[in-house]
C-alpha cells in the first residue's frame, strides 16, 4: 500500500535502543554501535557445548585475558559488514586495474627472468600461511568473546582469503599452475619455509582467542607484512626493475597500514585493563615475536641474501617499538 | 615475448581450486586430530574431504563487489524510509508486533548462524567445507546487522523494539528461537549443518522468510521488503550449502546414513516448533494478510519438502519422523498459539488482540474444518468478557515444553479438543513436553536437555513470582510495551500521526 504522505515533523519517542543508551547516553546510536554491541547472546545460555562441556556456548574465561566488558575493545575503523565491504570492494577495483595494468603492458614479461623466479619464490609458499591466518581469524571469530572484538576478525579471516587468492593470481600471471605447485612443494619441504610452517601449525592448536589473535595479527603478520610486502617487494623489487610486483600486492600493503591500527588499538586497551593482562601480553608478545622472527629470516634470505639477517633485527626493533606505544615493555 | 601464449587456460574449477582448494596442507608439525578436535566425536565418517563439491564457487574479490553493490542499495533505501516518515505508509500499527517478534527472536539467531558458521568454517578439515561455512558465518553478521538497522527507526516511534537485547536473553517466548539456536551450536559441526544448514535454511528460510518479507510487502513496510530481498541470494547461496553437506556426508560412508535421519528427524521437529511463532504471524498479525499458514505450508512444506525427501531418497533417507504429526497440527497451531498470547499479552512486548469479525471471516474461509469449530467459540467468549470490562488474562504459570520452550497449548495430533501433554522421569526428575516429537527429543540426550533454562520456572525461584520485578528484569515497561493493541500507545501515535501526515489541514 503506497498512499500519499504530507511531510510533517513527528517527536521520535526515544533515541535508540535500551542497551546503547545504557552504554553511550540517551542520544541517537551509530550504526556501527547498533551492529556491534551486546548482540551476542549473555545470560541464561541453554547447553554446554557437548563438544567441550567445560566451556560456555560464549565463554570470557577460555582465554587467559581477563576484561571487565569485552564491549571495551573497539574498532577504531568502526568496521560492520557494510562499511567493510565497501572499503574492500573500492580496494578490489583499484587490485583490479593493477592486473590489468600489469597484463595489459605486458609488465610482467619485462622483469628480469631472475627477478621474477625471485618473486615466485618468496610469494608463493606466502599463499598457504595467509590461508593459515585464515583459519586462525576465524577461530578467534568464532570463540572470542563480544561482537567488537570477534566481527573485525571475521573481516580479517576474509581478508587473509583474499590475499591468499590474490598472491594465487600474481602467481598464475608470473609463472602459471607450475609456481603454485613449486610453491606449495617448498612450503612443505623446504628447510627455508620449515620453521615459518612449524610457527603456523603450532598456532592452529592454540584455543586461547586472544593468544592466538597475539601469535597470528600481532607477532607473526607485525614482521611478516613490513619484511615481505615492505623491505622486500617495496624497497628491493622495485629498485631492481619489479614495480609491477608492488603494484600486484598493493592491496597487502595498504591493508596492513589499516588493519594494524585496529590491532594496536585492541592491545592498548587490553594492557590498560590490568597488570595482569599486561604481563601476560608481554610474554605472549615476546614468545611468539621471537619464534616469528627466527621463522622469517631464511624466507627474506631468499630475496636479500646476506642482508635478511639485518632486515629482520631491524624490523624487530620497529615492531617493539610500535608495541610500547601501545603500553606493553618488550 | 608474449606470455599469454604460453599459459594453460583454466577452467572456472580448476582456478576455483588453485584460489581456494590448493591452498590447505597436510600438517606435519601438528596432529590433525588437534588441530581439527571436533572433526570425529559424532562419529560421521569422512574418507575423503576432496570429494566434497563446491556449492558456489564464489573468490573474495566477487564476493567483496557483489555483496557491495546489495550494501549500497539497501541503506539507500532505508535512510530514505527512515527520512520520509515510511513507517506511516504500513497498514496499521498492529502489524508491528510481527516485526518485534521478529527483532527480538530472529534477528539473534541470524546472529547465532554467525558464531556457529564461524566456528564450522574452522572445525571441518576440508577446505572447500570450511571456505563455504565461513563465508555463510559472514552473511549471517550482515543479516543480524541488516535487520537491526532496518529497525532501529521503528524503534524511534513505537514501543516494544527498545529492549529487543534484554529480551533476548530473558523473556519466555524468545526462548524457543535461542534455544534452537543454542541447541544447534551446542552440537558437533557435523550436526550443526543439518541444524542451520538444513533445518533452518531449508525447511525454515521458505516458511519464514517468504511469507514474511511478502506480509511485510502487502503491509507497505518498505524497511523490511528491503532487507528481505537484499538476503534473498545469500540464502539461496545457504539453501545449497546445507544440501550439499547432507548429501556429502551420505555420500562418504554408509554408516552415516542413521546418524543424520535422526538428525533430520530432530531438526525437522525442532524447526517446526519454531514455526509455531511463524504461523500466528501470518494467520493473525498481519492487517493485510497474504496467505494463510496453511497455504504456505501447502508450498512451502509439503510441495518444497516433499520434493526434497524425494530426492534425498536415493540416500536411503525418509521424511522427518514427525511429518505427519506436522501435517495433523497446520490447521490449529496458528490458533492455538493467538489465543495463548492472548492471555499471556501482559507477559508480551508486542500487542496482541482480538480478532475482528472480519479476521474472523477469513479465517473460517482459509480454515473450514477447524476455525468455526474450534476456535470461534473461544475468541467470541473472550470478547464477551472483554466487553463485560473483566478481560481475560492468565497470569498462571505456563507450562513450558522443557525441549521447545513453547507454552503447552497444542492439542493432541488425533483430537482436537484434547491439549497434549507428555512427561518423562530422567535421574528421579519429572520432565514436560508438549509433544511426543520433543519428547523423542529429550529421550534421545536427556544430559543435554535437562540444561535448558526455563524462563516461567525461573520466574518463580528467581524473582518469587512477583510479576513487576519480572517486567523490570526483562526491561517490559507494564501498559506500553505489552498488552491489547486496542487502546495501546501504538495505536494512538499512529492514528494521530498518519492522520497527520494525510489531511489538508
Ligand atoms: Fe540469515
Ligand atoms: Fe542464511
Ligand atoms: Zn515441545
Amino acid at each position: 500500500m503506497q498512499i500519499d504522505l504530507r511531510t510533517v515533523a513527528i517527536e521520535p519517542q526515544r533515541n535508540a535502543f535500551d542497551h546503547l543508551v545504557r552504554r553511550f547516553g540517551d542520544k541517537p546510536a551509530s550504526r556501527y554501535q547498533e551492529g556491534s554491541y551486546d548482540i551476542q547472546a549473555a545470560e541464561n545460555l541453554h547447553y554446554r557445548p557437548t563438544w567441550d562441556p567445560d566451556q560456555a556456548l560464549y565463554d570470557e574465561r577460555i582465554t587467559r585475558i581477563v576484561m571487565k566488558d569485552w564491549y571495551a575493545l573497539k574498532d577504531p575503523r568502526q568496521f560492520y559488514y557494510s562499511t567493510y565491504t565497501l572499503t574492500r570492494a573500492r580496494q578490489q577495483d583499484t587490485t583490479e586495474a593493477n592486473f590489468a595494468f600489469v597484463e595489459s603492458r605486458g609488465l610482467a614479461a619485462m622483469m628480469v627472468p631472475d627477478l621474477a623466479a625471485t618473486a615466485l619464490k618468496v610469494l608463493m609458499p606466502l599463499r598457504h600461511a595467509a590461508w593459515g591466518a585464515n583459519q586462525n581469524n576465524t577461530f578467534i571469530c568464532g570463540y572470542g568473546y563480544a561482537t567488537v572484538f570477534t566481527q573485525p576478525c571475521m573481516y580479517h579471516a576474509m581478508d587473509n582469503l583474499g590475499i591468499a587468492q590474490y598472491l594465487s593470481r600474481l602467481g598464475l600471471l608470473l609463472g602459471d599452475t607450475e609456481a603454485l605447485e613449486e610453491g606449495k612443494r617448498a612450503w612443505l619441504n623446504d628447510a627455508a619455509w620449515q620453521p615459518l610452517r612449524r610457527y603456523v601449525e603450532d598456532c592452529m592448536v592454540v584455543r586461547d582467542p586472544f593468544e592466538l589473535f597475539v601469535a597470528q595479527n600481532v607477532a607473526l603478520d607485525g614482521l611478516l607484512y613490513p619484511l615481505v610486502y615492505g623491505r622486500v617487494v617495496d624497497d628491493d623489487f622495485s629498485v631492481k626493475g619489479g614495480s609491477a610486483v608492488a603494484m600486484l600486492t598493493q592491496f597487502m600493503t595498504d591493508w596492513f597500514d589499516e588493519t594494524r591500527k585496529w590491532v594496536d588499538a585492541v592491545l592498548k586497551v587490553v594492557a590498560a585493563e590490568s597488570d595482569d593482562n599486561r604481563t601476560q601480553l608481554r610474554q605472549w608478545i615476546a614468545d611468539w615475536n621471537c619464534r616469528a622472527a627466527a621463522a622469517m629470516v631464511p624466507v627474506i634470505e631468499i630475496a636479500l641474501g646476506v642482508e635478511a639477517d639485518e632486515a629482520v633485527a631491524e624490523q624487530v626493533e620497529a615492531f617493539k617499538a610500535r608495541i610500547r606505544k601501545t603500553g606493553i615493555d618488550l | 615475448m608474449d606470455m599469454k601464449a604460453t599459459k594453460k587456460k583454466l577452467g572456472m574449477k580448476e582456478r576455483y581450486r588453485a584460489l581456494t582448494r590448493d591452498l590447505g596442507w597436510e600438517p606435519s608439525y601438528q596432529d590433525k586430530d588437534a588441530i581439527f578436535p571436533y572433526a570425529s566425536y559424532e562419529g560421521i565418517k569422512v574418507h575423503d574431504w576432496d570429494k566434497w563439491e563446491d556449492p558456489f564457487r564464489l573468490t573474495m574479490d566477487a564476493y567483496w563487489k557483489y555483496q557491495a553493490e546489495k550494501e549500497r542499495k539497501f541503506y539507500a533505501i532505508i535512510d530514505a524510509h527512515a527520512q520520509n516518515n515510511g513507517h506511516l505508509n504500513i497498514t496499521d500499527a498492529r502489524y508491528l508486533s510481527a516485526l518485534k517478534i521478529f527483532l527480538q527472536a530472529i534477528s539473534p539467531g541470524e546472529y547465532a548462524a554467525h558464531k556457529g558458521f564461524a566456528r564450522a568454517g574452522r572445525e571441518f578439515p576440508g577446505v572447500g567445507t570450511q571456505v563455504a561455512c565461513q563465508m555463510q558465518a559472514i552473511d549471517e553478521l550482515r543479516h543480524a546487522q541488516t535487520q537491526i538497522h532496518a529497525m532501529s527507526n521503528y524503534n524511534r516511534y513505537y514501543d516494544g523494539f527498545h529492549a529487543f537485547a534484554d529480551a533476548r536473553d530473558r523473556i519466555w517466548y524468545t526462548s524457543v528461537a535461542r534455544s534452537f539456536f543454542d541447541d544447534a551450536m551446542s552440537a558437533g559441526p557435523f550436526e550443526f549443518m543439518i541444524a542451520i544448514g538444513f533445518s533452518f535454511e531449508y525447511v525454515l528460510t521458505n516458511l519464514l522468510f517468504v511469507p514474511f518479507m511478502s506480509g511485510a510487502a502487502y503491509n507497505g513496510d518498505m524497511a523490511t521488503v528491503t532487507f528481505g530481498f537484499s538476503a534473498q541470494s545469500d540464502e539461496a547461496r545457504h539453501m545449497t550449502l546445507g544440501l550439499e553437506c547432507i548429501k556429502f556426508m551420505l555420500e562418504q560412508d554408509p554408516d552415516n546414513l542413521p546418524i543424520v535421519q535422526a538428525w533430520i528427524d530432530k531438526w525437522f521437529w525442532r524447526g517446526f516448533r519454531v514455526l509455531g511463532l511463524v504461523s500466528t504471524m501470518m494467520d493473525y498479525m498481519l492487517p493485510k494478510r497474504v496467505m494463510s499458514w496453511r497455504e504456505a505450508w501447502d508450498i512451502y512444506g509439503v510441495e518444497n519438502g516433499g520434493a526434497l525427501f524425494k530426492d534425498l531418497a536415493r540416500y536411503g533417507i525418509r521424511p522427518p519422523k514427525g511429518w505427519d504429526d506436522a501435517e495433523k497440527a497446520i490447521d490449529h497451531m496458528s490458533h492455538q498459539f493467538m489465543l495463548g498470547l492472548y492471555q499471556w499479552s501482559f507477559g508480551t512486548s508486542f500487542h496482541s488482540w482480538i480478532p475482528s469479525d472480519e479476521d474472523m471471516d477469513w479465517l473460517s474461509a482459509k480454515y473450514p474444518d477447524t476455525f468455526d469449530k474450534y476456535y470461534r467459540p473461544r475468541w467470541a467468549h473472550i470478547r464477551k468478557l472483554k466487553a463485560a470490562g473483566t478481560p481475560f488474562k492468565n497470569y498462571g504459570l505456563a507450562r513450558l515444553c522443557q525441549c521447545c520452550q513453547l507454552p503447552s497449548v497444542f492439542t493432541e495430533p488425533d483430537d482436537p479438543t484434547l491439549t497434549c501433554h507428555r512427561e518423562t522421569v530422567y535421574k528421579g526428575e519429572k520432565y514436560q513436553f508438549c509433544s511426543d516429537g520433543c519428547m523423542d527429543i529429550f529421550n534421545n540426550e536427556p544430559e543435554k536437555y535437562i540444561q535448558s533454562w526455563l524462563p516461567m520456572p525461573a520466574l518463580f525461584s528467581e524473582l518469587g513470582g512477583d510479576v513487576g520485578a519480572w517486567m523490570n528484569w526483562v526491561s517490559l515497561r507494564d501498559g506500553v510495551d505489552n498488552g491489547d493493541y486496542d487502546g495501546s500507545t501504538d495505536q494512538q501515535h499512529f492514528n494521530e500521526w498518519r492522520g497527520l501526515a494525510t489531511s489538508n489541514l
